[in-house]
């Protein structure tokens, strides 16, 4: 249960959120032309990575406002809350590392750098 | 002298005293018997005094109140206490299962995976067996009377444990004008300080902390276990009240910051027979001798590796009623200033020796002392007998680290005196004391000292430095590691428990070992060592250094198991708090509930709607009654409570354009003043909702989703609209709430709104099939629209929800003349299901695209593009085989089939070939026989074709027809 900071709300508790998958995913303008394959690309593929990760978050027991969210899945580490339509920062460092040098499947400990485009 | 309380175990009185807990009380008594083994039922007594305690569980009061699994070391006694304990048949004096014992060459590690397995057919009959023997406490049956609560506390500091560093760290605190809430497991403050006779200071501390408690945003919690650290710094905590209204309280803290002050829990040592009822730890029979006199305890022995158990010895010293028959420590020797004490009192010590074996059913008697060899690997010389009454036992000390790793915190292991202790902190707290490896009294104080200085700096605050102090310094000589004591038995006859409650032993581990186990995870579970409901509190390091001695791994490289939380076992009563029965979920009503409750409807829950479902007539059944509902409705006037339909108020410059995306359909040429029926779909071409939408002005319109799917339906619109399309201007306004919907159905219909209404021209001319008016009755606005789910002539009024119900009761007092009928959601099925129209979540499932159901004229061939288009000619959605939706009819017409029935076309020996399956099935009264609706492959082509529903005792023969079974041509409507 980590804390979101919704940008038109402030800071509240995750339980009051629900995550809307993988962010960046524009729905195509001209469905008729694309071929099957590339409709099932839109449609059904999704990362879901141990790592950086942006997704779409809605404040859904709040104001009902969808914004993007780049995350550490990792860490649960919040590293940048941006708005639809905007631009995911640019994402620099190592991968998730993991707490104890346990094998990196399992739960990972890192904070991760990122700077803006 | 305190408040004398009595109080009751296994059937027998006993009195105690205010302050005392279960186990203090027993052990004043002189009761050290206080449970059974899990696995080899062997006599075992309290080994601990707080929450790592293994073998004193009980059953704590009886009926609707009982609490399995309390630790006797951690309930505070009350008058008329009822405890018992546990895991023992038919007593705990005489237990059967202790034969367990006797056979315990034939219970290895592994056994129930190796004994009960196969084959699996027996699985049911073992896993039976095994659950009558694995007996640890039984669960009420009854309703709990009592109340649980959730409260949520939002703080600057939160400080973990009121020993000694979490009281001073709370001093250095409670001035600094923060929000503060220090929590304390045990009813008093104080830790391992309330045991020592020199130092005072915590009282002082005490108190100073008790009269600012509540005051200036400084709060303490006792009794209160914190057993969960998660994200953000929030952190779960349970509070047991005892003999109260309310039982239990789980606190959600959300923290600034963290300070764990959580101390450190005594080790064990692992030697044969170490698990007999008088062998405790040395510092909690300490705590148990300062506190209480042991009824009973004449002669005591101490066995150690370590400096810190001389002071148990130098306390039952003073003791005039206790002799201190010797202290056994496996070192060579000792420098510290404890032991050069008590060598000073004349207490007698054996170093390089060990306490090899022990005697005693059910209490120890005595011990057998050898010495040990060089490299205290064997036991040599002569043995010798020390008679005893209790044996103190200490293998030095494990920092409380559960809740730092549970914030993902990083540990390092020190060697010197094998612990894990906090290294890199994850989350914004700190750990202070004994937590974090600091043991000795005066450099605790000093860590406190400088780490809060720290923490004040943060919070831009600065520490009074005349709050410093200090204790006098005690040097404390190495401790030495013994993780397995040596015996003069073959180690295969030894009985050296490392996890009491789970009956694991060191030999155990070894055969694990031997089987090829290697990580300790993968131990853990095969053994189960660590796996009962104390966690291996106290046994979980011996077992990683036995590991480690026999595979020659070191401890660092071997790791820990990981640290799960609960700390410590929660109730699923304080889990559950207030969201229970009435409260479990959201209740909904529509503004009519009470009219159908006074006429005895039954009612169904539709999500989170209460839906009257029928209403019968005295002693009518449900077939009965809603065969009178469906038969009033096309013959009279069918009424219906519709008000849990979702309403979306849609309005914006680009309404029109909003719906040709999200509909099938086309929507910009619709009229102001028209409804029509619109089919959603997912971007992969299925069925999500349908509903009527009706156009009230040029840019406004209301929609109606299903009553289920209403939230979602809202939910994914706003997605749509916010993410994908932010260029549309639309605004979508949930009104579900804001209108009561009555449905008025059948040939009378439109004389009942002639009365409801006589200004108003309700002929079809003027107020035609799917359109809508804006109408006044009795003066307040309506908006009515002629829409229809049954097939009859129907008005649906939306009328202000305040107004619902009065016009409701309007209804049936105008409409009594044409038989007005109430009826429920069972009768609107099958009225629909006559008509042959779907229900989204039962024709559909998520799979059904519009062409399965028939319905390609509601899909749009000119739009370029709506949601769910492309996808409906995807290889997939255009199969020839896809299951189509039919009318199936028995061949026998009062055979009414189970609704989810497979269809097949040809009845053989199982696995047979699936056609399809029913997905609506009912006993129509107007056609006087069952209909059924099913999805087919190829259904639509088959129709004519006979198949089969095949049962367990019969294959019933059905007919593929058309779905519409009464008035296909729609002339009621119309009438
Ligand atoms: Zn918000």
């Amino acid at each position: 249960m980590f804390l979101i900071k919704c940008p038109y709300c402030g800071e509240r508790d995750q339980s009051e959120f629900n995550c809307g998958g993988e962010a960046h995913i524009v729905r195509p303008k001209n469905p008729p032309d694309l071929t099957d394959d590339q409709w099932a690309d839109y449609l059904f593929m999704r990362k879901n990575i141990k790592g950086i990760q942006f997704e779409r978050w809605n404040h859904s027991n709040g104001c009902r406002r969808w914004f993007n969210v780049t995350r550490n899945t990792a860490t649960d580490e919040i590293l940048k809350i941006y708005n639809m339509g905007e631009q995911p920062p640019i994402v620099t460092g190592i991968a998730p590392k993991t707490p104890s040098g346990e094998t990196s499947i399992g739960s990972g400990n890192i904070s991760t750098s990122y700077t803006k485009k | 002298m305190n408040k004398k309380i009595s109080f009751t175990f296994d059937g027998k009185k006993y009195s105690g005293f205010e302050g005392d807990t279960l186990a203090s009380a027993l052990i004043r008594n002189g009761v050290f018997l206080v449970g059974r083994s899990f696995k080899y039922h062997r006599p075992r007594g309290m080994i601990s005094a707080g929450s790592e305690e293994p073998n004193a569980i009980i059953q704590l009061e009886s009926g609707e109140i009982t609490e399995p699994n309390v630790r006797a070391t951690e309930i505070k006694i009350y008058e008329g206490l009822n405890a018992t304990s546990q895991n023992n048949w038919p007593s705990l004096n005489f237990d059967l299962g202790s034969v367990n014992d006797l056979f315990s060459r034939f219970f290895p590690s592994g056994f129930y995976y190796k004994t009960f397995m196969w084959p699996p057919k027996y699985w049911e009959k073992y896993e039976y067996l095994i659950r009558q023997a694995a007996g640890l406490g039984r669960s009420p049956t009854k309703d709990d009377p009592h109340q649980y609560e959730h409260f949520h506390y939002h703080c600057d500091i939160l400080v973990v444990g009121g020993g000694i560093s979490g009281l001073y760290a709370a001093k250095l605190l409670a001035k600094a004008n923060l929000k503060v809430l220090i929590i304390e497991q045990h009813p008093e403050l104080g830790g391992q300080c309330l045991n020592t006779d020199s130092f005072k200071t915590h009282e002082v501390l005490i108190k100073e902390l008790e009269e600012q408690n509540n005051k200036d945003n400084f709060k303490i919690i006792k009794n209160s276990t914190v057993f969960a650290y998660m994200h953000s710094n929030y952190l779960l905590a349970c509070q047991k009240i005892n003999n109260a209204k309310i039982r239990q309280i789980i606190w959600k803290i959300r923290a600034t910051k963290v300070v764990l002050a959580t101390g450190s829990i005594e080790r064990f040592l692992t030697f044969d027979n170490n698990d007999r009822p008088g062998i405790m730890l040395a510092n909690s029979a300490r705590k148990y001798q300062n506190h209480c006199s042991a009824k009973d305890i004449k002669k005591i022995v101490i066995f150690t590796n370590n400096d810190t158990a001389y002071q148990t010895a130098i306390d039952f010293f003073y003791k005039q009623e206790v002799e201190v028959q010797a202290v056994i420590d496996v070192r060579k020797n000792s420098n510290g200033d404890l032991a050069k004490k008590a060598e000073k009192l004349g207490i007698k010590i054996f170093f390089n020796h060990a306490v090899i074996d022990t005697k005693g059913r059910k209490k120890i008697n005595s011990v057998i002392i050898s010495e040990l060899d060089e490299s205290l690997d064997k036991a040599i010389g002569r043995s010798k007998k020390l008679s005893c009454d209790l044996l103190c036992v200490s293998g030095g000390w494990t920092p409380t680290v559960h809740l730092f790793s549970q914030s993902k915190g990083i540990l390092f292991y020190r060697e010197s005196d094998a612990t894990f202790i906090p290294d890199k902190s994850f989350q914004n707290e700190i750990s202070i004391g004994a937590c974090n490896g600091t043991f000795e009294l005066d450099e605790i104080l000093k860590e406190t000292y400088s780490k809060i200085s720290g923490l004040l700096t943060e919070f831009g605050k600065k520490i009074d430095v005349k709050s410093r102090i200090n204790s006098e310094k005690i040097f404390y000589d190495k401790l030495k590691h013994l993780w397995i004591v040596p015996s003069n038995k073959h180690f295969g006859r030894t009985k050296m428990f490392v996890d009491f409650q789970n009956d694991v032993t060191a030999k155990d581990i070894k055969l694990a070992l031997r089987e090829g186990y290697r990580s300790i995870e993968h131990i853990k579970r095969y053994t189960t060592t660590g796996m009962a409901t104390d966690q291996g509190k106290i046994g979980n390091i011996n077992a990683l250094g036995i590991i480690s001695d026999l595979s020659g791994v070191p401890i660092h490289k071997l790791g820990t198991t990981t640290f799960r939380l609960p700390y410590t076992p929660v109730t699923f009563g304080a889990m559950a708090g207030r969201h229970i029965k009435e409260f479990f979920d959201v209740e909904r009503t529509t503004p009519m509930h009470q009219w159908h409750v006074d006429c005895g409807a039954k009612f169904e829950d539709v999500g989170q709607w209460k839906r009257a479902w029928y209403y019968p007539i005295e002693n009518e059944g449900i077939l009965q009654a809603v065969n009178r509902e469906v038969k009033a409705t096309r013959e009279g006037i069918g009424i219906l409570d519709a008000s849990t339909l979702g309403k979306i108020d849609v309005k914006g410059r680009d309404a029109s354009e909003f719906l040709n995306r999200v509909y099938t359909n086309a929507w910009s040429k619709l009229d102001i003043g028209k409804c029509r029926y619109g089919l959603m779909l997912g971007d992969d071409g299925m069925v999500i909702d349908d509903g009527v939408t009706s156009r009230l002005g040029e840019n406004h319109y209301v929609m109606t989703t299903t009553t289920g799917n209403a939230a979602s339906v809202m939910s994914k619109l706003e997605d749509w609209l916010q993410t994908e399309w932010p260029e549309l201007k639309v605004y979508l306004t949930s009104v579900t709430e804001q209108f009561a919907t009555i449905s008025i159905n059948g040939p009378y219909a439109p004389k009942l709104m002639n009365k409801l209404c006589p200004n108003h021209d309700f002929s079809k001319d003027n107020f035609p099939h799917m359109s809508f008016q804006n109408i006044g009755i009795d003066d307040v606005h309506c908006r009515v629209m002629r829409i229809s789910f049954t097939g009859e002539m129907c008005y649906e009024i939306n009328v202000p929800s305040s107004y619902g119900k009065a016009l409701w009761e309007k209804c049936f007092d105008l409409g009594n003349e044409y038989n007005i009928t109430p009826y429920g959601t069972e009768a609107m099925h099958v009225l629909r299901a006559e008509k042959g129209f779907i229900i989204v979540g039962q024709e559909t499932d998520g799979s059904v695209t519009p062409i399965d159901l028939d319905m390609s004229w509601i899909v749009s061939k000119k739009k370029y593009d709506f949601i769910g288009k492309r996808a409906l000619y995807r290889s997939d959605t255009i199969r020839e085989d896809r299951k189509q939706l039919v009318g199936i009819l028995t061949k026998d017409p009062n055979e009414i089939l189970e609704e989810g029935s497979q269809l097949v076309e040809k009845i053989t020996p199982v696995p047979m070939e699936m056609v399809g399956h029913v997905t609506s099935s009912y006993y129509s009264p107007n056609l006087g026989r069952s209909i059924a609706l099913a999805l087919v492959k190829e259904g639509i082509k088959k129709k004519g074709l006979k198949i089969y529903a095949p049962m367990p005792n019969k294959a019933i023969e059905v007919e593929i027809t058309n779905p519409v079974f009464i008035d296909p041509s729609n002339e009621r409507l119309s009438a």
